[in-house]
């Protein structure tokens, strides 16, 4: 009996389950890949590394070997009153501080995420962001706010989910709207 | 905490209370041998499976031939398991060329999804074949789900019986569950999540090239099945390192919505399926009372403590205004956080979207004790509900000490037998967590793998063992679990927190089952009133907390009084 469900829930289940999704949902049955001029650059649902000063950054990131590795997903899992962890959100901040940031910082900006790959910043750190990408890009702060506002995800009926701005899909709105100079 | 936070963990428990009766009813139509809508078309599929494997579904089984059927067919499917991890190189569907499972690593992987655990000691996307996820750990997903829910319908039957020699068919019970159930469900589900945006693809991972020219590679895979089942069948193993707080597997709030419904829906509807299989709906309400006040004040103080975030981080210049969110997806917050871990915890599900070892003092205490409870609230698929029963058996027989009365339970007469082995039942929790917990703490070899010091060490230590024995799975990920020795003790753990609680479970079931049926009198203590609901929440409360309390206090709690002083280690 052990074989019979073997195959019918081991292989025939998954195998159907991938061959409607592939048919009719062909997009987010691969991953939800995103592409500029046609080569996939990453997934919409999946946060990448941006250090640039050109860019928006996202969280930091606890992933295995590099920051935003999406072949092996995972968190500190440091406790509350781990003395590393309070060094390292030490560290984020002050970077944040040598980068010319004040007040209080955004809990989002300074802490990594459970999967290390959260592809979402809150509002309050994009904001945070913006006086330098725009110095960088040398464009107005006005315009990169506009972009900044335009990718901010709100609630769903104005309650479901919290407000949240995709990274990678800013960053692909501000390559798009102001090339490269 | 905000209003509209609220407002999302209100939506979250009213879906899940639209679902307990239509499915409930459903359930017990089904595991009475009637007909459903769905007959037509697994009618033959069914008849088919037990031809082919010589069981006769019109034989009935006792309480000792169920039992052993029970542990007959889950040894088969362990060493099946064992044999796939460890053969995994030779096997097919393997893109990624991942060698054989370590012996021990096999071992606690196979116990772990046989028991309906699923503790990951693995990371999904860097050890295991396509193959070995799919034809091994989702066939246990489906099985260990479908074996709960047997012998909560078994343990129905002796309720809803009277003076009978027999329980039902295992075999039947399993396999209605498996196909009629969990199958259906489960390929609708997966659906949905891959229109939400979980991959399903049996295409190896993808390398892109990102914005800023780095490689970035995605690992991806039949996702969307192997969640649905997961969240179905209360199991929680992801396919992926971080479970549901990895993108893939939860994208966003709607798909987080449907993992957390899909863990709710059958465990909270077999509580329905009871009460209309005795021809007591009320009592099955009076269940699902006590569950929701438990999992609502859980999330509350999981939520209360998580958006009040970490004063010594504070203290560095964080704003305290989106909480602690050190292993917390943005897209979640703190109430879906705070809701996810609660109800992963109640039920003996074991995803989380969070890291629960990140979590404050008292937030990563909720799921602690909830765990520590038996796994009730509402537990696995199957097992919450025989759990539950177990205490209701306890809050009857205090009810019957104060009153000086012989307690009954829905018509039957619970007597020293009963007593007996219910006390033995809830006694193997205590015994495999605090047991392995002090040993732990004790042995170096075990300690090597803290990483966290001073209070949280020991919390990392007691929440392993809790989460195996309770079958549920969650970790305080700190804790470098796969070695030798916690890969063998924390196998040792789910399998005395599965089969040494069933055992006695399902021997109370034939006890009683053989008892005739009496009709209330006046002096009947009833079991579906709000009286009942306060005392059996309060019984629950005082077992846990009088096991359980002391461990706690040196843990959780001590390390929630440490950082609001500001003490790091």
């Amino acid at each position: 009996m052990i074989l019979l469900f073997t195959a019918l829930l081991g292989v025939g289940y998954p195998l159907v389950v991938t061959g409607i999704a592939g048919a009719l949902l062909p997009s987010q049955a691969r991953g939800s890949l995103v592409t500029v001029d046609g080569t996939p650059v990453g997934s919409a649902l999946v946060g990448q590394s941006f250090t640039s000063d050109r860019y928006f950054h996202g969280r930091p990131s606890a992933t295995a070997e590099t920051p935003y590795n999406g072949a092996s997903s995972g968190g500190t899992s440091l406790g509350p009153t781990s003395a590393k962890l309070r060094d390292m959100i030490d560290a984020q901040i002050r970077d944040l501080r040598t980068a010319g940031v004040e007040g209080p910082l955004p809990a989002d900006a300074v802490t990594s995420s459970g999967s290390g790959l959260d592809p979402h910043i809150s509002p309050a750190f994009a904001k945070l962001q913006i006086a330098r990408v725009a110095k960088v890009r040398q464009i107005s702060e006005q315009q990169v706010a506009a972009l900044v506002e335009a990718s901010t995800s709100r609630p769903a009926l104005g309650f479901i989910g919290e407000p949240r701005v995709n990274v990678l899909r800013l960053n692909m709105a501000l390559d798009k709207s102001i090339p490269q100079k | 905490m905000t209003l509209v936070g609220w407002l999302q963990i209100a939506l979250l428990f009213g879906l899940a209370l639209v679902t307990i009766k239509p499915l409930g009813l459903f359930m017990a139509r089904l595991f009475q041998g009637e007909r459903t809508f769905l007959s037509p078309a697994l009618g033959p599929v069914e008849r088919g499976f037990y031809a082919l494997s010589g069981v006769r579904a019109d034989k009935e089984q006792g309480w000792l031939a169920y039992a052993l059927s029970m542990l007959a067919f889950n040894l088969a499917g362990f060493l099946l398991l064992y044999a796939m991890l460890r053969l995994q190189a030779y096997l097919p569907l393997n893109p990624q060329g991942f060698g054989a499972v370590a012996p021990d690593l096999a071992f606690n992987t196979a116990v772990s999804f046989v028991t309906n655990t699923n503790w990951q000691a693995y990371g999904g996307e860097t050890t295991l074949s396509h193959f070995s996820q799919m034809a091994g750990l989702t066939v246990q997903n489906f099985l260990s789900g479908a074996t709960g829910m047997a012998l909560a319908i078994a343990f129905t039957r002796a309720f809803a019986r009277g003076s009978a020699a027999t329980l039902g068919n295992f075999w039947v019970d399993m396999t209605r569950a498996t196909l009629y159930v969990l199958l259906p469900l489960a390929i609708i589900v997966a659906l949905a999540f891959v229109a939400l945006g979980l991959p399903q693809t049996l295409d190896a991972s993808l390398t892109v090239t990102t914005l800023e020219g780095a490689q970035q590679t995605l690992a991806m895979g039949p996702i969307a099945s192997q969640e649905a089942i997961k969240q179905l069948g209360t199991n929680g193993g992801g396919f992926l390192n971080a479970n549901a707080a990895h993108p893939f597997e939860n994208p966003n709030a709607f798909s987080n919505y449907l993992n957390i419904l899909s863990m709710l829906g059958i465990t909270t509807a077999l509580f329905y399926t009871f009460g209309q299989m005795v021809g007591d709906r009320r009592q099955g309400w009076a269940f699902v009372t006590t569950i929701m006040l438990f999992l609502i004040v859980g999330t509350g103080i999981v939520y209360q403590a998580e958006s009040a975030g970490n004063p010594i981080h504070v203290a560095l210049g964080v704003d305290p205004a989106l909480g602690n969110m050190e292993g917390k997806e943005v897209r979640f917050g703190q109430a879906m956080t705070a809701a996810y871990a609660a109800v992963t915890t109640g039920i003996s599900d074991g995803g989380v979207n969070g890291m629960h070892g990140s979590f404050t003092g008292l937030g990563g205490l909720v799921p602690m004790f909830f765990m520590q409870l038996g796994e009730v609230l509402p537990g696995g698929v199957g097992s919450g509900l025989y759990g539950m029963l177990v205490f209701a058996i306890l809050a009857v027989f205090v009810a019957g000490l104060m009153v000086g009365r012989t307690p009954e339970l829905l018509g039957k007469k619970i007597e020293g037998r009963e007593m007996k082995l219910a006390m033995l039942a809830i006694l193997i929790l205590p015994l495999a967590i605090l047991g392995f917990s002090a040993t732990s703490a004790l042995l170096p070899v075990a300690l090597a793998s803290l990483s966290g010091a001073g209070p949280h060490g020991l919390s990392e230590i007691l929440y392993a063992y809790t989460s195996a024995t309770a079958n549920n799975g969650s970790a305080f990920g700190g804790l470098s679990a796969n070695t030798p020795w916690y890969n063998t003790t924390l196998g040792i753990s789910m399998l005395l927190g599965r089969f040494a609680y069933a055992v006695p479970v399902l021997a109370i079931a034939g006890s009683l089952a053989a008892k005739p049926k009496i009709a209330p009198s006046a002096g009947t203590f009833a079991t579906n009133t709000p009286l009942f609901v306060g005392l059996l929440a309060a019984i629950i409360l005082i077992i846990g907390g009088l096991q359980f309390f002391p461990a706690l206090a040196l843990g959780p709690i001590v390390e929630h009084i440490q950082m609001l002083a500001g003490q790091t280690y």
